[in-house]
């Protein structure tokens, strides 16, 4: 370094270091809400200048296209426990740092033997057995679709993302291949509302509620998958395994069957999840079924960091969004794909604050002094104390 | 200051008032350091002393919280290694970096941007001046990944001259070296030091630092203790400046008593995934009752040999390990794994050298670490941690682990806390055989003391010790009979009391007589 | 022979959209970050060279066909840089996760894009009413002599400009990446950042600028897709993403090298559109012949995985983030 005057000294900048004790939690939550807020006044401005509409209104009209009727309640509660299940489904995996990016054909999975059930069968079956045989269906097909992936973790050590990623694409051609092949009428590409006068392997309704059955479905895996996580063997297991191979070995435990049960518990849940969308909410089936919801769901579970309660407000939240932006799309003659702009910069500014919670940020100033002489040197007895 | 002939020397590096903290901890507390040109410095103290730290903040890697530094009277900020290398400075760190794809050349180039395209011919014969200069030998072209650990490190210097380094830092490099090759390296060093060169290094290896520096420095618990030049010192005394108080080097030694045997190696070999012979027909006994120490340089086998025997590796047809419960139960356990292990409820206790890469969960709490081997236990599918839970208490307390509480990560505790639990939970298991690999690797010396006694502990109490080790002097204080290795083969077992240390220290570089072939 | 020919065109045609996207992906990948937000990088690239072009046409009368073309190509080569750009804040200077940092840019620019093409499909009266006609012919633009070879020649030569500028850009990119200094560092800091910063390599500045401009090129390929292969207009059917995916897929079927990527890309192509040539299947069937690209990527990758020859790895800090100071 070049300096004018010889003793003078010029200080780094920025200095950036990892905390060593975590902020108590009630300041992280307070530096999410700021994150939160920032990104809603940056999503108002953008509103503003691109549509000239007070971003006050447009927030209460998102709101209200959330809320505004019980009706929209319950559907806002459907979707959110629609996202929560896929949540749910991806936690496990993320623990054990299995990169399950495949949730969107393991939904699809699920929802097409679903409605095969619904179209073959409804004929045969009363409503309780059906749904009992969707569910299992379900639980097969979108643990199978989740295990194949984890086969070849376990064994090869084949590189998850990827892998999930494809089984994505060839799960949406299957149902492609399924609508083309039940599709009602004929020649339209879409297999439309399965069995609208019998509603068989509809979800009933319960106490006068359509939805009310996919929240207590939901919240009961939210709480066994809880329990599953942190009080039992296997989700011990899981954890040590996401932790390092090496050190589950070395605990007698056996990782690939650790692997692939756990691979096929997550996909499971996601079929689950695909049960959930076409006998309790869209009762049909399209390659749209999971509608992106398998990424979105990924968000979910990180920023709960896999913990499925806290997942119940931050799935809440990005419905929300979803709903509010669709209402605000048809009310102000725009598109509805402003929610995942919106959505996009929430979460940026939600993921960007998490740095300040785990790290210290200290300025320097520049200081120009002269270098005094070696101070005297540290009294041990001092540090001994 | 004045060395050698009454001249006074230049000052190379001033160090002044350098304080770094982690968090809580003071790594560096007002440290004032001077290296003059051409003197080999010896920088001496306890792990957790904050010397590696200190010559960090040398070479850019840290920053400092406060302090200064000056090169050749100049006061200088090193914010980054780029800036420490344009001063002269550069450092060979323990873990070598290195990318293991790239061949020699192209590592030694890397980042010095001096021609558009690769060109590595000057860099060959810019390699071969510097090798003939000093004495080193590298071939340019040959893939990190296929050299040895001495190789490497050769490398390593090499490197740092290229690039014109004056002032050269080694951090621990006789750690992975045979006998042979520091000799080697020494004279490399002294052929650098005679070229006007500073060095520093870096080491706790007392008679080595009496061998090779002019001068000793000594840090101790991030503070400076002092310096003095090394012919008006002695191990002892350098000791206690380390330390603060004099311990002597005794390390208590039961006699072996009513020796039982417990485990029978027989004709062992492992072959690697890399189609490398680990361990070629190896073959010994333990006994209840005893400390087996194992001796050899970094790579003989030691590991392999550990992991053998608790069922993480796998060996080869032809090899037998059989153990022998104290009530004279025998069983076959070569190539079984830890899950049949366990299910045999055999007794065995591992505490592995990668602490954190096997032996424990670094994000888990005390009490989950302390689950890690037994947490099959029972019938139910859920896991009991109020037994664990009292079991870490206990260790907490007969140990006097320091630990914020119960459910503090783990990986917060500093080195000999950790190793203190580690070692506490398979103790507590009351095992037959306890194998342990670098127990006491960078622990503090009232931790490493604590953890002998407790394998004396073991030992009175009849169980097989067996202690992978890699200070000599520790292994024939310690042990009752030592098995070296050499190159993955048995190159002799002695008698820990009788032997002298040069004659270990050969059989760890050449197969002994009584090697089996 | 006719149906071979025309597979190839419609392969080198989708191959080339993938291309650009596998070529700056790799050369990001090389840095050590994964960037998963590809697809919206590609989506981006596509809207903005739509959006510029469009504005333009609509306002002058006489586009000139060389300004639209640099128009187009500088603003989606700059919207995708600053896709890369959000990823590296938040990636390299906020230490987020990469794979979640990636799906969100996804998230966001899929709904930017479309949220844009929306309105330009409604000013332009509705979907498949954009009109960037001089643009997207300056796109489409062919050799003069092409038509007039013998047909497997006059296809080659036959196509828009940048389905030949895909092929010079990915071998520049692998000439760089392995006979340059500036190269060497690179492939460094995604083996080992921690021996590229002591070697003084400024690991974040060749991170940015890696995952920056292979933003950058990866966009061209969102812009070959509007411009060239759909002929100007704006598919709101999410085409680009699932390109965009076949993209990170390609990354790792030619074992990061963008020179391998090519016949790679080309051979995606013809999987993907090997259901159309073959003749009486049914709507049904071709929905699985659809899935070859997919299942053939699984394949290899499945291969490579069993494999494991050195230089066919991942680069060692691939997806890792590097900070100097952990302790």
């Amino acid at each position: 370094m070049k300096n004018e005057n010889e003793n003078k000294y010029n200080e780094p900048f920025i200095r950036i270091s990892k905390r060593g004790i975590p902020l108590p939690f009630w300041k992280a939550l307070g530096i999410r809400a700021v994150a939160l807020l920032a990104a809603l006044i940056l999503c108002g401005i953008i509103i503003f200048s691109i549509i000239k509409l007070n971003p006050v209104n447009v927030y209460v009209a998102m709101f209200e296209g959330a809320f505004s009727t019980t009706k929209r309640i319950w559907v806002t509660i459907r979707d959110t426990m629609m996202l929560l299940c896929i949540g749910i489904g991806l936690a496990p995996s993320f623990m054990m740092r299995f990169w399950n990016i495949g949730a969107e054909g393991q939904i699809l999975m699920g929802g097409i033997v679903s409605a095969a059930c619904m179209i073959y069968l409804s004929k045969t079956l009363t409503t309780l057995p059906m749904l009992l045989l969707m569910l299992g269906f379900s639980i097969i097909a979108g643990g199978i679709w989740g295990l194949i992936p984890g086969i070849f973790k376990a064994i090869w050590n084949t590189n998850e993302t990827l892998f999930t990623l494809m089984m994505n694409y060839i799960a949406i051609q299957l149902t492609a291949y399924c609508v083309a092949l039940w599709e009602n009428p004929i020649g339209s590409n879409t297999v439309g509302i399965i069995n609208p006068r019998t509603r068989a392997g509809w979800f009933p309704e319960l106490f006068g509620q359509p939805y009310l059955l996919n929240v207590l479905l939901v919240i009961t895996l939210a709480v066994l998958m809880y329990i599953y996580l942190h009080y039992t063997k296997q989700g011990y297991e899981i954890a040590v395994v996401g932790e390092s191979e090496n050190t589950a070995r070395y605990a007698a435990i056996n990782v690939p069957k650790v692997i692939m049960r756990t691979t096929f518990i997550s996909g499971a849940v996601c079929g689950i999840a695909g049960f959930l969308a076409v006998a309790g909410a869209s009762h049909t089936i399209s390659t749209s079924t999971a509608g992106g919801r398998g990424f979105t769901a990924i968000i979910v579970a990180w920023l709960a960091k896999f913990n499925p309660f806290i997942m119940i407000p931050i799935s809440a939240l990005l419905v929300f969004l979803d709903k509010g932006s669709i209402e605000i799309s048809s009310r102000y003659n725009l598109n509805d794909h402003v929610s995942n702009m919106i959505i996009g910069i929430i979460l940026f500014f939600i993921l960007g604050s998490e740095f300040f919670i785990n790290y210290q940020v200290k300025f320097r100033g520049r200081r120009n002094e002269n270098i005094p002489e070696c101070e005297q040197q540290c009294n041990t007895k001092e540090v001994e104390a | 200051m004045t060395v050698d002939n009454q001249k006074t020397v230049e000052k190379a590096i001033e160090m002044v008032n350098i304080t770094k903290t982690f968090g809580e901890v003071v790594a560096n507390n007002r440290i004032c350091l001077d290296i003059y040109a051409g003197e080999i410095l010896a920088l001496l103290g306890e792990n957790g002393s904050g010397k590696s730290t200190l010559m960090n903040v040398l070479s850019g890697i840290y920053a400092p919280d406060e302090g200064y530094i000056r090169v050749y009277g100049k006061p200088v900020s090193i914010r980054s290694p780029k800036e420490a290398h344009e001063l002269g400075i550069g450092m060979v760190y323990q873990h070598f970096k290195l990318v293991d794809v790239l061949t020699a050349a192209e590592n030694i180039v890397l980042g010095l941007n001096e021609n558009r395209l690769v060109d590595l011919k000057n860099v060959r014969a810019q390699v071969k001046q510097i090798c003939d200069r000093y004495g080193f030998i590298v071939d340019p072209d040959k893939k990190v990944y296929d050299m040895s650990v001495s190789e490497k490190q050769t490398l390593e210097i090499v490197k740092l001259l290229y690039r014109g380094a004056d002032i050269l830092i080694l951090d621990e490099p006789t750690a992975v070296l045979t006998p042979q090759e520091t000799e080697k390296l020494f004279a490399v060093m002294r052929n650098m030091k005679a070229d006007g060169k500073s060095l520093v290094f870096i080491s706790h290896k007392l008679h080595e630092v009496m061998e090779i520096s002019d001068r000793v420095a000594v840090l101790r618990k991030g503070c400076y203790i002092g310096d003095i030049a090394t012919k008006d010192t002695n191990p002892q005394m350098l000791t206690d400046m380390m330390v603060g108080s004099s311990i002597s080097l005794n390390i208590e030694r039961p006699e072996p008593k009513d020796l039982k045997e417990r485990l029978i190696v027989n004709n062992l070999t492992v072959i690697d995934k890399d189609g490398v012979k680990r361990l070629d027909n190896v073959s010994f006994t333990a006994y209840g009752g005893e400390i087996l120490g194992v001796a050899g340089i970094t790579g003989s086998g030691q590991k392999e040999l550990l992991e053998a025997i608790a069922g993480l590796q796998k060996v080869e047809e032809g090899s037998s390990i059989r153990f022998i419960s104290p009530e004279g139960k025998e069983e076959e356990i070569c190539g079984k794994d830890p899950i049949d292990i366990y299910n045999l409820g055999l007794g065995f206790a591992f505490v592995p050298e990668d602490r954190f890469g096997m032996g424990l969960v670094a994000s888990m709490d005390l009490v989950d670490n302390v689950m890690l081997r037994s947490y099959k236990k029972g019938k139910s599918i859920f896991t009991d941690r109020k037994t664990p839970k009292e079991l870490a208490e206990k260790i907490v307390k007969e140990l006097e682990v320091i630990t914020p509480s119960l459910s503090t990560p783990i990986r917060r505790l500093s080195g000999g806390n950790v190793q203190k639990m580690l070692v506490g939970r398979e103790i507590a298991g009351n095992p037959s055989l306890l194998m342990t690999a670098y127990a006491v690797r960078g622990l503090d010396i009232r931790t490493t003391h604590t953890i002998f006694n407790l394998l004396n502990e073991q030992k009175k109490r009849g169980v097989a010790v067996i202690y992978v080790g890699e200070d000599l002097d520790v292994l024939l204080e310690l042990c009752d009979r030592i098995l070296v290795l050499c190159g993955g083969k048995v190159s002799g077992i002695v008698d820990a009391r009788h032997v002298k240390k040069e004659e270990v220290g050969l059989l760890m570089t050449q197969l002994g007589k009584e090697a089996t072939a | 022979m006719t149906q071979l020919i025309a597979l190839l065109q419609a392969g080198i045609m989708f191959g080339t959209v993938i291309l650009y996207g596998s070529t700056g992906e790799t050369l990001t990948e090389k840095s050590g970050n994964l960037n998963l937000g590809v697809p919206g990088i590609m989506y981006l690239g596509g809207i903005m060279g739509l959006m510029t072009t469009f504005y333009y046409e609509m306002n002058n009368p006489n586009p000139n066909k060389f300004v639209c073309l640099v128009l187009a190509m500088v603003s989606a080569f700059i919207a995708s840089m600053l896709g890369g750009l959000i990823y590296c804040i938040l990636t390299v200077s906020l230490r987020t996760n990469q794979n979640v940092t990636g799906l969100t840019l996804t998230i966001f620019a899929g709904g930017f894009a479309n949220f844009f093409g929306g309105i330009l499909n409604r000013l332009a009266g509705g979907v498949g009413q954009i009109s960037v006609a001089t643009t997207s012919a300056a796109f489409r633009a062919t050799l003069p002599f092409a038509k007039s070879l013998p047909p497997l020649l006059s296809m080659l030569f036959g196509f828009g400009f940048m389905v030949y500028l895909a092929i010079v850009v990915a071998l520049l990119v692998n000439w760089f990446i392995n006979r340059t200094s500036v190269g060497l560092n690179l492939r460094a800091v995604g083996e080992n950042p921690a021996t590229a910063d002591a070697a003084a390599i400024n690991v974040t500045l060749y991170k940015y600028l890696a995952t920056c401009i292979g933003a950058g090129i990866s966009g061209l390929g969102g812009l070959f897709y509007v411009m060239d292969y759909t002929k100007g207009t704006w598919d709101s059917g999410g085409g680009i993403e699932g390109l965009g995916w076949l993209a990170v897929a390609l990354v790792i079927f030619s074992s990061w090298n963008s020179k391998r990527g090519i016949w790679g890309a080309y051979l995606f192509g013809m999987l993907y559109w090997l259901f159309f040539y073959i003749p009486n299947l049914t709507r049904r069937s071709m929905e699985l012949f659809k899935m070859l690209p997919y299942l053939v990527t699984i394949i290899v990758l499945v291969f490579v995985s069993l494999r494991r020859k050195r230089e066919n790895q991942p680069p060692g800090s691939l997806g890792l983030p590097y900070f100097r100071e952990e302790r």
